[in-house]
């Protein structure tokens, strides 16, 4: 086997190809073909579970709205079903970002101390740290957050003691408020946000922050300096992990929040389900759907790791 | 109605991924007109869209219902084991309705294009059954092989403006939509109106999340006839609820989780079910039904045969088996909603006595005096009205 009798290198479309010294042309080729059978799965799974419902829901979205399981639906590229579900349901879109935004800053914040504290001061508990942080997992999400309806009661004792110390009136409460909503977010996608930090700090060459210490930083400008910018792949992908879930979910909203706190996933399940209005409801999947996409987009963009995605 | 659950969820990954799929989708927008996904109408025939008849060479039936809605199968002496000793059919029952809307997107594409279910017997709540037969994917029954049903059914549930002669539908249980409230918390609570507007209530009420449910008594509270009303009405009702939601006086609209939230004390006061509200009795006694002023809504969940049911004459044997008052009694006895077989209150008093004088079991005559009924919509209201309540309800 000659490399001269190889035929032009299809590897251009993988990423990790020019690692590959050129010399090996014999493993080059195998190489290349293992990388397509290597795709082929997953492309057929996004193919048929992706593309093909998506394709569908896209052409939902501009069916006749007057159609109805009686009469059917036909394709009139009705581009106002967009119109009128922003007309309708802006409220509960921009909730959803908002409410979604909300709960990935607290869990940055709350997830990048835990991160920091685990990579960098559990020492011997690391592992044990890790998993139970992943532990919330092994139960379902439903039950987890049915159960922030039993702690956050009525006549729960976190209502209780907050009432005794005056931060909530005595007619006050937490369920079916805002603030029960976003915690249920917050908890709930925690995790997400955890592990990507903890795997970018993680990787922090501690002698870094000792060569900033070295060099006359006080431990602030040393973390704003060295460890922060480090750790902005995991921040990046954290929040996007966090974020695009979040402003997607409407369980916490429905269980933790009242009518006026449903987000647009809760429309979208009860437009679908309930009053069989196919086209306002793909309309407003898609809608939403590519509202986050821009949003990501800018914000990968802006934060300059490109190659993370 | 037993226990509501909602499905479905956004996938995280789809998000990711949109970037391709709007690339290919958009292109393919482009240059086809969107083949394999027009939707055609779900229509269909009940006479042409019909299978034979192998009830009497397979002696089974498949049936699906709601949760906790029939006593205990496997014992000995159970209704159903008694009915497959008795006709030599063997009932191969599933608990996998858990919400109308849910079920008929579960079975939507198969009836409505006439592909079988796989089932003979269904049992779902008025309004969808009314929506189903409407659409042509339920069987007529053979009146003369459920004669037990045509005698003893009760009279508030005849003449149901949907199916007034029970050509295609047989009430399995019936129940009522009404008020419960706790007593160790609040006062007596009379009228759907004070659940609107007493201001010490606020927050701390919850409405159901049908649309049915909930929209006939607003019509009443507006002084309109949900068995019969106007756009005009419809709209001042919708209105009405609208203000009472914004004022922020309902918590939440809810499936039948009401029922730990008035336990646990989350809630004093809700519209609620009459079947809930007497299980919840046995564990605290402070909790009330109430009919209130405005009236009580009466519904039943029927058993249907869909199109392509393959055993309909053993489907036929079962609906007149549990309308023998002694077969009601008994499922009565552990359902503990309302009994729509007349005669079952006699066969009661062997049975359980305590139960006999229960009104949300065997109502008499006065107390079922001022109920109704949900006027029957066609498709084009239907998703309008169920827009306007989806939009009221969902801030």
């Amino acid at each position: 086997m000659t490399s001269t009798a190889q035929p032009p290198p299809l590897v251009d479309a993988l990423p990790t190809a020019e690692a590959e010294p050129p010399e090996q042309g014999g493993s080059r080729r195998r190489g290349g073909l293992t990388g397509y059978l290597l795709l082929l799965p997953a492309t057929l799974w996004l193919l048929l579970f992706f593309v093909v419902p998506f394709y569908s829901l896209v052409a939902t979205s501009l069916f006749d709205p007057s159609g109805s399981d009686f009469r059917g639906y036909e394709m009139t590229w009705e581009f106002g079903n967009y119109v009128d579900a922003v007309r309708d349901y802006w409220q509960p879109l921009l909730r959803s970002l908002w409410y979604g935004g909300l709960a990935t800053l607290f869990c940055l914040v709350l997830g990048y101390v835990l991160a920091y504290a685990i990579a960098f001061k559990a020492g011997r508990w690391k592992n044990l740290l890790l998993v139970l942080v992943v532990a919330p997992f092994f139960t379902s999400f439903l039950v987890r957050t049915l159960s922030w309806k039993l702690i956050l009661a009525d006549d729960g004792f976190v209502v209780e003691t907050l009432q005794f110390l005056h931060l909530l009136g005595d007619d006050g409460r937490l369920l079916a408020t805002p603030v029960a909503v976003v915690a249920g977010l917050t908890y709930n996608f925690l995790p997400f946000m955890v592990l990507p930090l903890y795997a970018s700090l993680e990787k922090i060459d501690p002698r870094l922050i000792e060569a900033s210490g070295d060099l006359y930083a006080n431990p602030f400008v040393g973390f704003f300096k060295v460890t922060w910018p480090l750790s902005l792949p995991g921040v990046v992908s954290g929040t996007l992990l966090t974020f695009i879930p979040a402003a997607g979910d409407f369980i916490n909203a429905q269980l933790l929040g009242s009518p006026n706190q449903r987000m647009v996933g809760g429309v979208v399940q009860s437009l679908f389900t309930d009053a069989n209005d196919y086209p306002a409801a793909g309309a407003l999947s898609v809608i939403m759907m590519g509202g986050i996409l821009m949003m990501v987009l800018v914000y990968v963009r802006r934060a300059g790791t490109e190659d993370l995605l | 109605m037993p226990p509501v659950q909602r499905g479905g969820r956004v996938s995280r990954r789809r998000l990711l991924k949109t970037a391709g799929g709007l690339a290919v989708g958009g292109l393919s927008i482009a240059a086809l007109d969107l083949p394999f996904f027009d939707v055609a109408g779900a229509q269909q025939d009940p006479t042409a869209c019909r299978a034979d008849d192998e009830s009497a060479g397979d002696r089974s039936l498949v049936i699906s219902n709601w949760p906790a809605y029939i006593d205990p199968r496997k014992k000995e002496t159970s209704t159903l084991q008694v009915f497959q000793q008795r006709t030599g059919i063997t009932v191969d029952y599933t608990d996998d309705v858990n919400d109308n809307a849910e079920f008929y997107a579960k079975v939507r594409n198969q009836l409505g294009s006439c592909d079988p279910i796989d089932r003979d017997l269904m049992m779902l709540t008025d309004w969808m059954a009314a929506r189903m037969v409407g659409l042509g994917w339920i069987q007529p029954l053979h009146a003369d092989r459920v004669p037990n049903l045509h005698a003893n059914l009760i009279e508030p549930l005849r003449g149901r403006q949907w199916d007034p002669d029970l050509s295609y539908h047989a009430p399995w249980q019936s129940g009522l939509t009404g008020i419960a409230y706790n007593a160790a918390k609040t006062g007596e609570i009379k009228s759907f109106e004070e659940l609107l507007t007493r201001s010490d209530l606020k927050g701390r009420v919850t409405l159901l999340s049908e649309m049915r449910d909930t929209m006939a008594f607003l019509l009443r509270v507006v002084g309109a006839d949900p068995d019969d009303f106007t756009p005009e009405q419809w709209s001042a009702a919708i209105e009405r609820l609208r203000e009472v939601v914004a004022s922020g006086q309902i918590r939440a609209f809810t499936g039948n989780e009401y029922i730990q939230d008035l336990a646990a004390g989350n809630i004093v006061a809700c519209e609620a079910w009459s079947g809930d509200v007497i299980q919840a009795q046995f564990d605290n006694p402070d909790i009330r039904f109430v009919a209130p002023e405005e009236g009580l809504s009466l519904w039943s969940d029927n058993m249907l045969v869909p199109n392509l049911a393959t055993h309909q004459a053993n489907a036929e044997k079962w609906i007149d088996y549990y309308y023998e008052p002694e077969v009601a009694a008994k499922l009565a006895a552990w359902v503990n909603y309302i009994c729509p077989v007349e005669g079952a209150r006699e066969e009661m008093e062997k049975i359980d006595p305590s139960l006999v004088d229960n009104q949300l079991i065997f109502p008499d005559a006065d107390f079922l005096a001022d109920t109704f009924d949900f006027m029957p919509l066609d498709d084009r209201q239907t998703t309008e009205y169920e827009r306007d309540w989806s939009d009221v309800t969902g801030g």
